[in-house]
């Protein structure tokens, strides 16, 4: 019993943090583009500064 | 399409066509940020894959004004934000083109921010599943036979997570139900609605009492597959609508206006007054109805009124509203204000032409109107059956809750969404975009197809049929020279003749004439025959282009509006599938009945008017109509269910229920067979959906549902319904649709 105690508190706070992590990622636009997001990871010279 | 390294896809005449360049009219368009910058649309139909998304960002990044650009790739759309104090917003669209992409502004009135009710349905969906999820760990421990103390804590947890979770997840079921029921109808949210509450309420009662079952895993998993269903079908719905939107060329927002002391001002459409004088340049469309006051030019009718052959105006001649003026710039005077128009009557006549559609009622609702009443009389009968024959009431009313639980009309209420959104993919793959699933379901009841001919039967552009030239130098002359300019049939010259280098001279355009070109004292003109003097030659159906050389003809090309290369082949897969085919036209007699005669088809009217158009179809019954024109607006709107190729004019486009992008007729026997197979399937659903309520009802009745029973039986038969629909995904599958070899293919077009 005292296992159970522990180990659905656990178990539900878990789902409510990932739950939350959703919310948070919905939110902020990580679902606007899902289609680019996946080509975005090819294009790999963002990171450099701009040609000028 | 190529794929796209930078760079790669040069136009060799860049298509500027249809953009808009008029710095006031953009920023009329664009939203204000808060620190002085702007923020814009443009939509980018050819964008699709990594280097796309890099080669437009890099060149709008590159521009001064421009702050941050941002390709989205699932809507085909750029987001610009720029500073118009530090460079031209008339800018940013040609450079889109230069990086090798069409594009266009989007309009943004028809574009909310963001989607709120696709926000509320996912984070609906996310909280359902959740629930769903953490509720079915504690019922698994209960079925396996947690009792006493245990079984009353994990039901309590339960309750805990499912009535906040239900109160949220379940408010667009709330929503609908409660409206269907103000207005005295019902529709299959309703016994939903009663179903979860009820199941919610009972178990907390049971919980209370520490009783044995509670249904909170069932009524939560239930919003869970119901949120499912309904969010896809919304994502379907979104993306026709945000595809047709992209297709959008911007309509004229407004027009150059020439004042009193010759200075030219931008005046928005609803500000045009009859008396205003308009300044009207080539490539532009008339804004309002109009009468030249000065220039001369050519104006192409094929998306007002049918007609093919451009028209020759010169002062005094009268404007449509709709028109493209094709070659010179023209003073117009405005005639009737924006609202009298002809686009407004035609939008006018659209209204009036809804009412047939809108007595349509979905499957889904007429399933409900039977359903929903039977289930609940049901309810009542176990009710008072039990508490009569056996005494115990509260026996009595779990069974009567079990019989609501398990009747809850899960694998109904997705029995048809489901099937609408796989058909929708399955169109989309084949090039055609369904605006609404309910037009799918009055596609399977068509009993005839009625086509406009300019721009649906035929190609609406014109096609080079005949030439016929002297020489080589003739020929290499002309395709340099037809290269240059941007009339219509330069360019479809240019397109059909093969490749040569440049024109070496210098080269001037003539407003109603032609293209002129100079080598040394040699003049080469490339235009049509009053131009050269030319008596003119064979007489033929289309429109001839002349090459001359120091004003001797040295040959001709002579263009014509031919028909689709498959237009015959959809027609006869329409007629072997038991569907009539007729043709309506607003062009003259003779042009129709040679395109019939060509392409076999019987029933045809010609020089019909818009109103006889739509009186036409009320004719012939319950018909498809399949139409690209201002004109054909009204009757699109009018027939049983519509459909426009993707070149259709704004209006026409946003009046048909399917839009087919590509050049292949074979879309409307494809699509006409999609909807047949997915009428099938549907009702297959619904039988199966019935079927298993035959099987569990009587178990619910008798009291021998257990919570663990109502969740297989649930997920099982909403699964069933999922995997049905499924089928109509498989390529071969040989179901009953009666269109079938047209139909199984999709046209094959990029999108």
């Amino acid at each position: 019993m005292s296992g159970l105690l522990l180990l659905i508190p656990v178990a539900v706070c878990l789902g409510i943090l990932a739950l939350v992590a959703f919310m948070w990622a919905l939110r902020s636009g990580q679902y606007e583009d899902l289609e680019g997001a996946g080509h975005r990871i090819l294009d790999d010279d963002k990171d450099k500064p701009r040609p000028s | 399409m190529t794929c796209c390294a930078p760079g790669a896809e040069s136009f060799a005449v860049q298509d500027l066509s249809g953009i808009e360049t008029d710095e006031e009219a953009l920023l009329a368009l664009s939203r204000k940020l808060g620190d002085g910058t702007r923020q814009l649309e443009f939509a980018v139909p050819d964008a699709h894959c990594a280097s796309c998304i890099r080669s437009i960002e890099t060149a709008l990044d590159a521009m001064p004004q421009v702050q941050s650009a941002r390709v989205n790739l699932s809507r085909r759309r750029v987001r610009v934000v720029f500073d118009p104090a530090r460079g031209s917003v008339a800018e940013i669209a040609p450079a889109i083109v230069a990086s090798g992409y069409h594009t266009h502004v989007v309009d943004p009135e028809a574009e909310s921010d963001g989607d709120p009710v696709l926000r509320e349905l996912v984070k609906a969906l996310a909280v359902a599943g959740f629930a769903a999820g953490n509720i079915m760990l504690f019922s698994v421990s209960v079925w396996s036979g947690a009792e006493g103390a245990t079984r009353d804590l994990f039901h309590w947890i339960s309750a805990l997570i499912a009535v906040p979770a239900i109160a949220y997840a379940g408010r667009p079921f709330f929503r609908s139900a409660w409206r269907a029921l103000r207005v005295g109808r019902t529709n299959m949210d309703v016994p939903i609605s009663i179903g979860v509450v009820l199941a919610a309420l009972l178990s907390l009662f049971e919980t209370l009492r520490s009783g044995e079952h509670a249904y909170f895993d069932a009524s939560t998993t239930l919003l869970f597959f119901l949120l499912i269903g309904r969010t896809l079908d919304h994502l379907m719905r979104e993306r026709a609508r945000s595809a047709v939107t992209n297709l959008a060329r911007l309509a004229p927002r407004g027009a150059v206006q020439v004042l009193a002391d010759g200075r030219r001002e931008y005046v928005a459409l609803n500000d045009i007054a009859p008396g205003m004088e308009l300044e009207l340049k080539a490539g532009e469309r008339v804004p309002v109805d109009a009468t030249v006051l000065s220039g001369a030019s050519e104006l192409d009718y094929a998306i007002v009124t049918g007609e093919t052959r451009p028209l020759q105006v010169g002062p005094g001649s009268t404007l449509m509203a709709g028109a493209n003026n094709l070659s010179g710039t023209l003073t117009i005077r405005c005639d009737k204000p924006s609202e009298e128009s002809f686009l407004a009557r035609m939008a006018a006549m659209m209204e009036a032409a809804e009412g047939a559609k809108s007595s349509y009622r979905r499957i889904a609702d007429r399933a409900a109107a039977i359903y929903a009443p039977a289930v609940h009389t049901l309810a009542i009968l176990t009710f008072l059956g039990w508490g009569v024959l056996s005494g115990d009431w509260h026996a009595a009313i779990l069974n009567a809750v079990a019989v609501l639980i398990i009747t809850c009309p899960c694998a109904l209420a997705l029995a048809v969404p489901i099937v609408h959104v796989v058909a929708a993919g399955r169109l989309f793959e084949g090039g055609v975009l369904m605006k609404d699933g309910v037009a799918l379901e009055r596609a399977a009841q068509v009993d005839g197809v009625a086509f406009d001919k300019t721009g649906t039967l035929t190609y609406g552009t014109p096609r080079l049929v005949r030439s016929r030239t002297d020489s080589d130098e003739a020929m290499r002359v002309a395709a340099a020279l037809a290269a240059r300019s941007t009339h219509p049939l330069s360019r479809a010259l240019a397109a059909t003749l093969p490749a040569t280098p440049p024109f070496a001279g210098e080269t001037t355009e003539v407003a109603g004439f032609g293209i002129e070109g100079r080598i040394g004292t040699t003049v080469w003109r490339l235009g049509n025959a009053r131009w050269d003097g030319i008596a003119g030659g064979p007489e033929g159906e289309g429109s001839q282009v002349w090459i001359s050389r120091d004003g001797q003809p040295m040959g001709y090309f002579e263009f014509a509006d031919e028909p689709r290369a498959d237009a015959a082949a959809a027609i006869a897969a329409l007629e072997t599938a038991g569907l009539p085919v007729s043709i309506l036209s607003g062009d003259r007699r003779e042009t129709v009945a040679a395109l019939a005669a060509r392409l076999g088809v019987a029933d045809f009217e010609a020089g019909l008017l818009p109103e006889d158009k739509v009186a036409a179809i009320h004719r012939r019954g319950r018909v498809m109509m399949v139409g690209d024109g201002i004109n054909d607006a009204p009757a699109l709107r009018a027939a049983h269910v519509s459909m426009a190729p993707s070149t259709a004019a704004d209006i026409g486009r946003s009046a048909a229920d399917f839009v087919f992008t590509g050049e292949k007729l074979a879309a409307v026997p494809f699509v006409l067979g999609t909807a047949r197979r997915a009428a099938a399937i549907v009702r297959q659903n619904i039988a199966i959906a019935i079927g298993y309520n035959f099987i569990a009802v009587p178990l619910a009745v008798t009291g021998h549902v257990t919570p663990l029973i109502a969740a297989i039986a649930m997920s099982g038969s909403s699964i069933v319904v999922v995997v049905n629909a499924l089928r109509l995904r498989l390529r071969g599958a040989r179901a009953t649709a009666a269109i079938e070899p047209v139909g199984l293919q999709p046209s094959g077009v990029s999108p």
